[in-house]
């Protein structure tokens, strides 16, 4: 056991305990709160992988404006917490059955037991890179050149993204007053001034 | 110094069990819509912990582009998602999932 090793496990056991609460926890804030514990020992598990650009941008990206989105919403909606928890004991068994058969299958193909085909040495080319390696220029060279079209469809998504979820929450307030300036710039002096012709009267 | 124990497979088997326990929280939170975003957040992260391991132990940046990408979906996704459900919220006063069967699924 090295030092990364014991880190490794330490931060793995974070993000699965992490993750249980997440799943587990009876109130959804709890939820959203352990859901960015799991993502900051991820990207510690990351940055073990010498992927720093990406740890960095799921810290900023995820903890920094998904989960607090998610935060709002599960503040701002009125949740009955006991009846959302309806039914959890009953799907327990099976739930935790699908999941243990899904984790056994998995971890045979891929895990240490079973055939062990990931551990081949055809798969292990990792590269221990020095102290002055960019990660963020690597990824940043590649990602403007052979995958540039990509980084536009992935700009355009974002874009939709932000117009469909502006559209979907806009509302407009029956009860609210205000101004349309098309309607102010269209009017005419006749529409708001009459004259009046009347005879003059004598004051006795 | 002794050797190290992990490798690829100590990182598979970590995405592994990270996917499993999204699964599990799926079948057991399938009332509340929040929480069933958040267990589809998990699973994304699990994809990524496999995609970043491999990019490592092949030595191909490809693989943390790809993760790049995916956590740009995921935000859109879940920008999009809260929004649909914030609306939801407004006209229904109710995010349980059997409460909405207008379309008789």
């Amino acid at each position: 056991m090295t030092i990364t090793d014991f880190l490794f496990f330490a931060f793995a056991g974070v993000v699965v305990a992490s993750a249980l609460g997440v799943v587990a926890s009876k109130n959804p804030v709890h939820s959203a709160l352990f859901l960015v514990l799991t993502f900051f020992s991820c990207s510690a598990i990351w940055l073990m992988l010498e992927a720093e650009f990406l740890a960095i941008t799921l810290v900023l990206v995820y903890v920094g404006a998904v989960m607090v989105l998610f935060l709002f919403v599960v503040m701002m909606l009125d949740i009955n917490v006991a009846k959302m928890r309806e039914g959890f004991v009953s799907y327990l068994p099976v739930g935790a059955l699908f999941a243990f058969l899904m984790l056994a299958i998995m971890v045979y193909v891929v895990g240490p037991v079973g055939p062990d085909v990931m551990s081949t040495a055809a798969l292990d080319n990792a590269v221990k890179h020095a102290a002055d390696y960019s990660n963020t220029e690597a990824l940043g060279e590649i990602l403007y050149t052979d995958y540039v079209l990509a980084f536009e469809i992935a700009a355009v998504i974002l874009l939709v993204a932000i117009i469909a979820a502006i559209s979907l929450t806009l509302r407009r307030r029956t009860t609210t007053k205000y101004q349309t300036p098309a309607n102010q710039i269209k009017v005419k002096r006749d529409d708001r001034l009459k004259i009046i012709k009347s005879d003059a009267e004598v004051l006795k | 110094m002794d050797t190290s124990v992990i490798g690829l497979t100590s990182y598979l088997t970590l995405g592994a069990i990270l996917f499993s326990i999204s699964v599990a929280g799926i079948f057991l939170n399938r009332k509340n819509i929040v929480v069933l975003l958040m267990c589809i957040e998990l699973m994304l992260l699990a994809a990524n912990i496999n995609f970043i391991a491999f990019s490592h132990y092949l030595n191909d940046s490809a693989g943390q582009v790809f993760v790049f990408f995916i956590l740009t979906v995921a935000a859109a996704e879940a920008a999009i998602g809260l929004a649909i459900l914030v609306t939801l919220f407004r006209s229904r006063r109710t995010i349980d999932v059997e409460d909405l069967d207008a379309l008789k699924g």
